[in-house]
């Protein structure tokens, strides 16, 4: 755990981001986090959208691979809240839900032939955990309401949000 | 007298309660578009169990590939619904032979289960290790139920935001010449050993006595977890599919047909 604190504190450092690191999960900073375990990175009117690195170690409970990410067409309405696509593991879907409303203007192509992109779990060391919140966005979204990004919650507010999920089971 | 309790409803208070939805031979396209309706849109917990589909018909997980599991030409040639459903996993061809079991549940409904997949898996499998005591040598081996190292029931899920659904396909029978349908999958449990259907799979029926017996007993062992109502399916009132890109649908003869061109096409 400790070798992994500072291995993850150089990688941001070189990235320019600041992070914090919560239990067994990586939650970065400067995003927006859902309830749903979705992250958003915020540009104006435009905001990318992800899965947090704790919703895949929930998910896919650190001994599986993410095999399949289905992906919406450009162009559709997503709304807050809802979902919009889906992730596989092995036997398992789970819904990817949109923090927020409006167009999708751009989707992850990588992701149709690389889905693991999306599955950084530092438990895997085969993949860079970085890479999720780099290379494993899942969509980008034209905003209609960037009001609704009030509702979504800071890194520290997530990062005890799913300390107090997790401690109920 | 009426201010007594039996003990059986002194355990029964307190159980969360499950609409048990008994089935007979429905198609499993109604029966998988009902699920994830109810999934969805339901609040309550729920039990289907569909004895048998009225036609052979192979049925694909969400990210399924025609070209890669199934032998597209003599589907086509024999005019065989194929199906893509809503939930993982990969792919079955069920027939009358096909018993299908599927458990909808709000997260919070089974008092210390983490509504993921491996403890969802575990859960099941000790439901049913307990229905099949004494029948055989009951496995959960990987993501499917064995007898020995035979598989006899195979699994998918879906979780959303405050619900799962965990439904099983159980070989109770099978027709050999139908599992020639389906390729070997490439992604495959490490205990196939890369074995054909044939001595990968067994049939229940050669291990426990009666369906009914089968089916019987397993709502028995939900009610040590549920209080069970039973449910009528014409009281489900009907409406549309679910709509979402990766909801249950079945493939058009076109889409089987554009991947049996490309597979040809990726061959010469």
């Amino acid at each position: 755990m400790a070798s992994r604190v500072m291995w993850a504190s150089r990688v941001a450092s070189y990235l320019r981001i600041s992070i914090f690191l919560g239990g067994f999960s990586t939650v970065i900073k400067d995003l927006k986090y859902s309830d749903t375990h979705e992250w958003v990175k915020v540009d104006g009117s435009s905001a990318t959208i992800g899965i947090t690195d704790h919703a895949q170690v929930i998910f896919i409970f650190w001994i599986s691979e993410v095999v399949y990410v289905e992906l919406p067409e450009v162009s559709a309405t997503v709304a807050q809240g809802k979902g919009f696509g889906a992730v596989e593991s092995v036997k398992a879907t789970s819904d990817v839900n949109s923090p927020v409303s409006g167009e999708v203007v751009e989707v992850n192509s990588e992701l149709t032939g690389s889905p693991g992109l999306i599955n950084a779990s530092p438990c895997i060391p085969r993949v860079d955990w970085t890479q999720q919140y780099t290379n494993g966005w899942i969509v980008k979204v034209k905003m209609g309401d960037t009001g609704e990004l009030n509702s979504l919650m800071d890194s520290e507010q997530y990062s005890k949000f799913y300390e107090e999920e997790d401690a109920k089971h | 007298m009426h201010l007594r309790m039996t003990l059986a409803q002194a355990r029964n208070v307190g159980l969360p309660c499950m609409n048990l939805l008994r089935m007979t031979a429905v198609p499993i396209l109604e029966q998988l578009h009902l699920e994830e309706r109810l999934l969805r849109t339901s609040v309550d917990n729920w039990c289907i169990v569909n004895d048998r589909t009225n036609r052979p018909t192979i049925v694909m997980g969400v990210s399924g590939r025609p070209s890669e599991l199934i032998e597209l030409e003599s589907v086509l040639r024999d005019q065989i619904p194929v199906i893509k459903r809503f939930t993982g996993g990969g792919t079955v061809i069920v027939d009358d032979g096909t018993v299908f079991i599927s458990f909808i549940c709000n997260k919070n409904a089974i008092p210390g289960l983490q509504p993921y997949p491996h403890p969802i898996m575990s859960w099941t499998s000790q439901l049913y290790s307990e229905v099949l005591r004494g029948f055989g040598d009951f496995h959960l081996r990987e993501n499917d139920y064995a007898f020995n190292s035979h598989k006899f029931g195979g699994n998918a899920q879906s979780i959303i935001k405050e619900r799962w659904i965990h439904h099983t396909s159980f070989l109770w029978d099978y027709d050999i010449k139908n599992m020639e349908y389906l390729k070997l999958p490439t992604r495959a449990p490490k205990y196939r050993s890369a074995r054909p259907h044939v001595n990968f799979l067994c049939r229940m029926k050669e291990y426990v006595p009666s369906k009914s017996m089968f089916i019987e007993r397993t709502i028995k062992s939900l009610g040590s977890h549920f209080l069970v109502k039973p449910f009528e399916l014409d009281d489900i009132t009907t409406e549309p599919p679910y709509n979402l890109p990766h909801s249950t649908k079945l493939l058009t003869r076109q889409e089987l047909e554009d991947a049996y061109s490309s597979q040809c096409e990726n061959l010469r």
